[in-house]
């Protein structure tokens, strides 16, 4: 089977590559264009560790085919910080000590922009649900839950 | 001398909250992990699994798989050299079945080609053929007399008469008269605990890249715990020398002991070996549940008495685990941890260690004690209610402490227990009022902590900056504290220091990331390390001025001179010293090479408070807070971050997380759907209250604190929420439908 042409931006850059009818955007960023930001945890969507955007949409690459990225505009960890510098996301995850491994990071800082782009101010409680689809096996998510308070409240008095 | 290393000083740099030599990396996406790496060349490997919890393998053709454009080689166990018994045989067996497949996702061929959905096409035209035998996944069937044996030849001399020959290994601690002891009890009973096999759930799967050359020298990047003991037992498996094999640990995505040992990598490098280029072998997810290393799952029966003032006069205990299909010691640790926490007059523990057709076990964190500790605490909890007592006072009555002869074996030097309890005690959570539905569990947890052999190089650059070369992965930080430890002991800013973890070419041999060693061992070496550079740097400031060396002191990051020269020079700093090493002899460096003891236990206790739904069972903590004693404090935000890892781990044991078995010995909740672990809406906060009682082993007190955190969370909860429902709760995890039955009087 011949392999699909896709044209996409990726970042703010246009962006093209080759893929499998059935391979997915994870498996097209990491090993295309090797945007290895990106994890994979566990293949089914359940752990948030591929998490990109997808037109501003908080979606996980790997329940996406790559070939539906055709014409999208995706957001991936790689294009958070202006160059070198940290987006105040990146910059409280650092300050809070909120990763260990470091494996699920940046999923959590995907996720947690998404969620601060739609809600500026949210609850703990609000924040804990919002990244309860992105697993964690290290931190026991307290610095994490700090970390975004702490950003949302920077970026509020921003 | 082990035990006198600890000199009190006021820290300069230790104990503060520095940055992170590899945060920017881990939130920019930069920092490569163990399925990161490419190289040109690079085939796709993947691995056929076996359906069945234990079948003979008649036969296995792979000529239709060999054939496909685009499969470079194909690996059975056939492929594997003959090597003496021993764990790297246990691994070698694990890695790839030979004459049975012992548990359901057991290994029995691989492919390596050139694109990954040509190697999936290529597994599927591989016939196996299997004769299914009877297989056996619980503990009490296993060990009958008349159970299938998962595999012959392990039962050591020392098992007692009657079981199967699952039953291979058999431990006995203790001291005291049990009789006597329990003949002093105002009340004794006997209970029978349960708890599931969960897996460590890391994020990352295992994942490695082997290229083996035509000169039979190989590369490997691996995320492990331990890249020297990837490559001894790669090296004895593949039949080479260990300094023909050269280990690159990349960034690890969790390992929490889970990989502290191989699963795939001796497959990638026989995969290389055979295709002649390099191989990737990542694990799915599914994999990692079915054949990686999860816990062992336990059946205790435990006897304690005590008097109606709460002195705990005899206990005893008898631990069954299962590890899956091949040997370990996991049941050993568990019979020397289970009742660490107290000063006992009369005490014994009998371990059995039982084979199942279930994958093979590996470390999680403080293996062992997690399940043997529940099982002391939750019968100390239910004496307590018995006679009305604290249970943080009855605690502190029989706590162990300076002097107290642990039920292992050794005595303790200075312990932190009693300082931890009180604490607890004194803590505004302890006091606080509780709602409806809610009730508050205690419980102590302790783990050994480990030191063990360590390499460390400590390289004073031309211009002044240090680099400190060590062998351990980073599993939480331990970087950023080694870095600390350097900076504080040389007198130099923190910024100047870089703390990298070398391969195994670089540096002499380092154990394993585990045991909670790295920051006591490695932490202590680069002290001496850096030691041995200040003596250096004086010798030089000594030729520099042309006196005496003995007549160099270090102080304040400088040489100065001393005794009948002091004042007479202009004190060298670091910067000046190696500006002109050159000149003076040549690079500056210091390193130590040790087999690191004095490793201080570490004891902590934790509270919960937890609400139970009567209508669903469900179990919701309201409050959390964990009390553990870190010796010293190197980098707070990573001691209370192990403290709150390790809780939350404990808290999904206790609640939700349990490895489920069909009748066809097939495991059902391979994936993080079915197999929960908790998410963020389903935890408080975790307060983290740090002791510090100086570990006299250690230059600056420290002591190990990553495992002892997930010990206590399984007694605490089950002491929460047996007093939330007033029914005594026996078996973990405490899913909803386990409680509401036990609400409900079944």
């Amino acid at each position: 089977m011949s392999k699909i042409h896709v044209k996409t931006r990726i970042n703010g850059e246009a962006a093209e590559f080759l893929c499998e009818p059935d391979e997915t955007l994870l498996e097209a960023l990491r090993d295309r264009l090797h945007l290895t930001g990106t994890k994979e945890g566990c293949g089914s969507g359940d752990c948030g560790a591929c998490s990109v955007t997808v037109n501003g949409r908080l979606v996980a690459s790997c329940l996406m085919l790559a070939a539906e990225a055709e014409g999208a505009e995706i957001g991936t960890i790689e294009g958070l910080a202006k160059g070198a510098e940290l987006d105040v996301l990146q910059r409280k995850f650092v300050e809070h000590a909120a990763l260990q491994c470091g494996i699920c990071t940046p999923g959590f800082l995907v996720a947690s922009k998404a969620l601060l782009e739609k809600n500026p101010d949210p609850t703990e409680e609000e924040v804990r649900y919002w990244l309860a689809g992105n697993l964690c096996r290290c931190t026991g998510y307290d610095k994490i839950i700090r970390a975004v308070l702490d950003a949302a409240a920077e970026m509020r008095r921003a | 001398m082990a035990l006198d290393e600890y000199e009190k000083r006021d820290f300069r740099v230790v104990g503060k909250r520095m940055p992170r030599p590899d945060a920017i990396d881990k939130v920019t996406g930069r920092a490569l992990y163990g399925a990161d790496m490419h190289v040109p060349g690079m085939l796709v490997g993947k691995i056929l699994r076996s359906p069945h919890a234990h079948a003979r393998i008649k036969a296995i053709d792979t000529s239709a798989a060999e054939a496909l454009e685009g499969v470079r080689a194909v690996v059975t166990g056939a492929d594997f050299p003959e090597i003496a018994p021993g764990e790297a045989r246990n691994v070698r067996d694990n890695a790839m079945a030979r004459d049975k497949a012992l548990y359901d996702g057991h290994a029995v061929a691989a492919v390596a080609a050139t694109s990954a959905a040509i190697a999936r096409k290529a597994l599927k035209l591989i016939r196996v053929e299997y004769e299914i035998l009877p297989h056996v996944t619980e503990i009490s069937d296993a060990m009958k007399p008349d159970a299938p044996v998962v595999q012959e030849g392990f039962v050591q001399e020392n098992v007692p008469e009657g079981f199967s020959d699952n039953v291979i290994s058999y431990h006995q601690y203790g001291h005291g008269d049990l009789d006597a002891g329990f003949a002093q009890a105002d009340k004794v009973i006997t209970r029978r605990f349960r708890t599931a096999a969960t897996h460590q759930g890391y994020i990352e799967p295992h994942a490695a890249l082997a290229s083996f050359g035509a000169d039979g020298t190989a590369d490997l990047w691996v995320c492990t715990q331990g890249h020297y003991y990837v490559r001894q037992l790669c090296a004895e498996i593949l039949q080479m020398d260990q300094a023909q094999l050269r280990v690159t640990a990349s960034e690890i995505g969790g390992g929490f002991g889970g990989k502290t040992t191989c699963f795939i990598e001796p497959v990638a490098l026989m995969l290389s070996k055979k295709a002649g280029a390099p191989v990737k072998l990542v694990m799915t997810r599914q994999e990692v549940f079915r054949a990686s290393g999860p816990t062992v799952s336990s059946e205790i029966e435990m006897r304690m008495g005590m008097t109606k003032d709460g002195r705990i006069t005899a206990a005893e205990a008898e631990l069954h685990y299962q590890g899956g299909a091949f040997p370990n010691i996991t049941v050993q640790f568990g019979a020397m941890a289970a009742f660490a926490c107290y000063d006992l007059q009369a005490v014994q523990t009998r371990g059995y260690n039982v084979l199942t057709n279930r994958p093979k076990q590996a470390a999680y964190r403080a293996p062992g004690a997690p399940m043997a500790i529940y099982a002391v605490e939750s019968v100390v909890d239910e004496l307590c209610q018995e006679f009305d007592l604290d249970p943080l006072e009855v605690r502190l009555k029989n706590a162990a402490r300076k002097g107290t002869k642990a039920s292992y074996g050794p005595t303790y030097p200075d312990i932190g227990l009693v300082a931890t309890l009180e604490a607890a005690q004194a803590h505004p959570h302890y006091s606080a009022p509780l709602g409806p539905n809610q009730a508050r569990g205690v419980a102590c947890g302790f783990w050994f902590n480990f030191g063990g052999d360590t390499s460390v190089s400590l390289s004073v650059d031309f211009d002044g900056s240090i680099t400190v070369t060590e062998g351990n992965p980073d599993i939480g930080g331990s970087r950023v504290s080694i870095a600390m430890m350097a900076a504080e002991e040389l007198g130099v800013p923190y910024e100047s220091v870089r703390a990298v973890v070398t391969d195994t070419a670089s540096l002499g041999h380092n154990e394993v990331t585990d045991g909670s060693r790295v920051t006591f061992a490695v932490g202590l070496a680069t002290i001496k390390a850096a030691r041995a550079a200040k003596r250096e740097m004086c010798r030089r400031a000594a030729k520099i001025w042309g006196i005496d060396e003995d007549a160099v002191i270090w102080e304040d990051g400088c040489a100065k001179p001393a005794g009948p020269n002091a004042g007479k020079f202009e004190p060298l700093s670091i910067k000046e010293i190696a500006a002109k090493s050159s000149r003076t002899g040549g690079p500056i460096a210091g390193h130590h090479e040790v087999n690191a003891e004095g490793a201080g236990v570490s004891f902590g206790v934790h509270i919960a408070d937890v609400e139970v739904d009567p209508e669903t069972g469900h179990t919701r903590v309201v409050r959390y807070t964990v009390f553990q004693d870190a010796g010293k404090a190197v980098h707070p935000d990573y001691v209370e971050g192990q403290m709150q890892g390790g809780a939350a781990q404990g808290i999904g044991w206790a609640l939700n997380e349990e490895y489920i078995y069909d009748e066809n010995g097939r495991l059902l909740n391979p994936g993080f759907l079915d197999y929960r672990i908790p998410v963020a809406s389903d935890l408080p906060h975790i307060d983290a209250v740090i002791l510090e009682i100086p570990n006299p082993g250690h230059p600056y007190g420290v002591r190990g604190v990553g495992e002892t955190g997930i010990v206590p969370p399984l007694a605490t909860l089950s002491n929460a929420v047996s007093r939330a429902i007033g029914r005594r709760m026996y078996e973990l995890p405490m899913s909803p439908p386990r409680i509401l039955k036990a609400i409900k009087g079944g």
